[in-house]
């Protein structure tokens, strides 16, 4: 009897999880399923952040533009000034059509990087970098919607460092997710990968 | 009016030949030691340079001391599955006849609690310990916060 009740509770439990694995297979029927380790389209993000000068931004805002987005925060001395003057060298290399290009630094430090502290530091580097800040809830299901990991690590006296994802992602202008530029990636594989989605 | 050019132009070629110096003790030189402008003091500085090891017994930088920061601390930008972390580093190691680089991306001089900030054209002071050599003082040149390199005419 008792083993008869496992057995029916077992089954039933498979059951239910095939019926729940076979309708979120009909549901996502026509599209590709998400891969947990890539960004989603920006179509399909859920984020609201503002910008170094204040102003709101979502993901359907750089619908219709390619874009070039990666994580960082501005009290790092080494990978995130590194990445900015990699970023500004091939915006450089790409010329007018750099302008096509909507280029985001997200911070996953908000709780020292505010708009002003953005707009003082990214100004150094190149005037088409936007730098994006938020409550850290914004910022953290924002890094759920790029599938980026970030924490904080205690540095002495209270000061602290962020580890954080280092690549650089590309949208096409439709949204979908065109690819990863890794950390200090050579100019010469960077900036191609970047002309693609300009294309 | 002559003479303030003259000890001008004197003055900028002193300034010049400070940049990208050396500096030895023992076996270990040390060269184009530099860092980035600072946008105020809030953020850590950062120190880059280049360490040869002229000996024939390996050696290790094991600490960095300077006027120019409360806490500067040695560690390695290490990029693990696409995730940046910032190690501190005990140590770096320099191999007998080898140079070894603090430079962006690896191992670099993390300058926190900076005394004053860093501006481009000054140079300040750091003392460099070595496990073997005993300690050297070298001139670390503030470059932009632009800057990629060293800036040295003969770098690379």
């Amino acid at each position: 009897m008792r083993r008869r009740q496992v057995i029916l509770s077992v089954a039933g439990v498979v059951g239910a999880a095939a019926f729940t694995l076979g309708l979120g297979a009909w549901r996502t029927r026509d599209r590709a399923a998400p891969n947990p380790f890539l960004p989603l389209p920006l179509a399909a993000m859920d984020w609201q952040l503002s910008d170094h000068l204040g102003q709101d931004v979502t993901p359907a805002d750089w619908l219709g533009r390619p874009a070039m987005v990666f994580f960082g925060f501005t009290y790092c001395p080494d990978v995130c000034p590194t990445t900015l003057l990699d970023i500004a060298d091939w915006l450089e290399d790409l010329g007018p059509d750099a302008d096509k290009l909507t280029v985001a630094l997200i911070t996953v430090d908000p709780e020292r990087d505010n708009a002003e502290a953005l707009a003082d530091y990214i100004s150094n580097f190149d005037p088409r970098i936007i730098g994006l800040t938020g409550s850290p809830d914004a910022i953290a299901r924002t890094a759920v919607d790029f599938r980026v990991r970030f924490e904080k690590v205690p540095a002495g006296d209270g000061d602290y460092s962020m580890n954080h994802t280092a690549g650089v992602f590309l949208f096409r202008a439709d949204g979908r997710f065109a690819g990863i530029i890794d950390f200090h990636e050579d100019r010469r594989f960077a900036v191609p990968k970047i002309r693609r989605v300009l294309a | 009016m002559k003479t303030i050019l003259l000890a001008t132009a004197l003055l900028s070629v002193a300034a010049v030949a400070q940049a990208c110096g050396t500096f030895t003790m023992g076996d270990i030189s040390i060269e184009r030691a530099w860092s980035r402008a600072s946008i105020g003091t809030d953020r850590p500085g950062v120190l880059y340079l280049e360490i040869t090891n002229a000996g024939a017994a390996d050696d290790a930088l094991v600490g960095i001391l300077t006027p120019a920061a409360g806490m500067p601390m040695l560690h390695e930008t290490v990029v693990t599955d696409g995730i940046a972390s910032m190690p501190h580093a005990a140590s770096v190691l320099v191999p007998a006849g080898q140079t070894v680089a603090l430079s962006p991306g690896g191992f670099h001089g993390m300058l926190m609690g900076l005394t004053e900030a860093l501006t481009k054209g000054a140079t300040f002071p750091v003392t460099l310990t070595f496990a073997q050599a005993g300690s050297v003082d070298v001139t670390v040149d503030v470059l932009s916060l632009r800057a990629e390199g060293p800036g040295c005419d003969d770098a690379k």
